[in-house]
């Protein structure tokens, strides 16, 4: 039994390594926060090792590392392999622009697991303009062939957005012909940057209805073929996304300087308080750092989350969005159609505008 | 009705693509399979098949020796094996 008043502690499975936030890219829907951690902020490449075994010792399986652009990082080969010797399978999430071939051929020697490259579009010019870099497109052709070469399983990353969620057939049919074993459709979701171009890049309901019976039919023709993953984006779903697997229930990330957060975008939230691996080891961080333990469990929700049967199904949403929408990070995720705000949610969908995208810049 | 799964040929050598491990891990509490970008938990049972799958047993061969060491009957053995193989060969975590 649990102690009255304490919640069970899980064990995480999957831990985002953020080496970076330098990246050649200026996508408008970046994930990362508006205000990046400069070059001279980032942990070296010794504490990522220690950090990579204390993360195995907690029960980690996977390390993904992601940045910004981790081939950015000029010690990435020592740092992959410092995954790999703790026992972590190793993911590489990468746009591509950045690793080099023989910068690739050591990394698969160094033990990398996979690969993950991120396509920002069907054709080149369009893809082009939507990264922000003449040329990205180009280079992820050539990465990806390297990739599938050397035999690492590759997965293709497609961001879909107003601008190309029509092509989405095109983008699978560039993944099978790139020789991904699995696509992601990946509908960009409301944070950092891509708050900030959110009226730029939401897709219309037709268009999002249209997305859901391409990915279906698409998941027939190639079944056994490619694995395509997808799920319906925020704004224009009834139930929220259990966020993260549940807040400090199944992930960690760890950011360039070192901080540790339950969800990459924790720190949008104001008054959360994160331990860094600077100062603490990452178990102590996992179980007792304010942050991981501040919406753990249930005790924390409102109605209607309270007393809702899916409260330990979906968590009540994400609690960044939460917190965006609503100014509450405690509020039920107004995406939930039992939330009080959820009627927000249709008419921040409905404000579409065509304006320049505001291009991510460190 | 969902249609029945194509045969598996008998000297088939299943194995696991690279991207793709078994592990044991003490922290998750069992068997767990590794692969791009997810984990799927393995019961005993489809671990003891999956740790056959070297790339050197051939299906038949896989099938002889469950059924030793389980004692049980070689047509079911073969039953679950080849659907359990197929799925996992459809997500792509194991190649026929």
């Amino acid at each position: 039994m649990a102690e009255a008043g304490r919640v069970p502690l899980h064990t995480p499975l999957g831990l985002l390594a953020e080496l970076t936030h330098r990246c050649p890219l200026g996508c408008p829907y970046c994930s990362n926060p508006l205000a990046l951690e400069p070059r001279d902020g980032e942990l070296d490449a010794a504490t990522w090792a220690r950090v990579f075994g204390e993360a195995a010792a907690l029960g980690v399986l996977q390390v993904h590392l992601s940045g910004g652009e981790p081939g950015a990082r000029r010690d990435l080969v020592e740092i992959t392999a410092a995954a790999h010797d703790a026992g972590l399978y190793t993911n590489l999430i990468t746009s591509a622009v950045g690793i080099a071939a023989d910068t690739l051929h050591k990394l698969a020697d160094a033990g990398l697991d996979h690969v993950q490259i991120s396509i920002q579009d069907g054709a080149p010019e369009s893809a082009d303009r939507i990264a922000g870099y003449d040329g990205a497109f180009a280079r992820k052709r050539a990465l990806a062939a390297a990739v599938v070469g050397l035999k690492i399983p590759l997965t293709v990353n497609v961001v879909v957005h107003r601008a190309n969620i029509d092509r989405i057939e095109a983008m699978v049919a560039l993944a099978l012909a790139l020789g991904a074993g699995r696509v992601e459709v990946a509908h960009v979701q409301y944070y950092g940057w891509a708050l900030r171009n959110r009226a730029a890049l939401m897709p219309s309901a037709e268009q999002v209805t249209r997305a859901a019976t391409a990915v279906e039919r698409l998941r027939k023709r190639h079944h056994g073929e490619i694995v395509i993953d997808a799920v319906v984006p925020d704004y224009y779903a009834r139930l929220p996304k259990p966020c993260v697997g549940g807040w400090g229930r199944r992930s960690l990330n760890v950011t360039p300087s070192g901080k540790v957060l339950p969800c990459h975008a924790a720190e949008s939230i104001p008054g959360l308080e994160f331990w860094s691996v600077r100062e603490h080891s990452l178990a102590e961080i996992w179980n007792s750092s304010p942050a991981f333990n501040a919406f753990r469990g249930t005790a924390w929700m409102k109605e209607p989350c309270r007393s809702c049967a899916r409260r330990e199904v979906d968590f009540g949403g994400c609690r960044c969005q939460a917190f965006a929408l609503t100014g509450d990070a405690a509020a039920t995720d107004p995406v939930c159609h039992l939330a009080p705000h959820h009627a927000d949610v249709a008419a921040l969908a409905a404000a579409q505008d065509d304006a320049p995208y505001a291009y991510r810049h460190m | 009705m969902s249609k029945t799964p194509p045969a598996i040929a008998a000297d088939a050598r299943p194995r696991l693509p690279r991207g793709v491990r078994l592990v044991h891990s003490e922290a998750q509490g069992g068997w767990v399979l590794l692969a791009p970008e997810r984990v799927f938990k393995a019961d005993a049972v489809a671990a003891e098949i999956v740790k056959r799958c070297t790339g050197e047993a051939t299906l038949a061969a896989i099938v002889d020796d469950l059924a030793r060491s389980f004692n049980a009957p070689r047509e079911r053995i073969l039953a679950d094996v080849t659907a359990m193989l197929q799925s996992l060969a459809d997500k792509k975590l194991l190649e026929l």
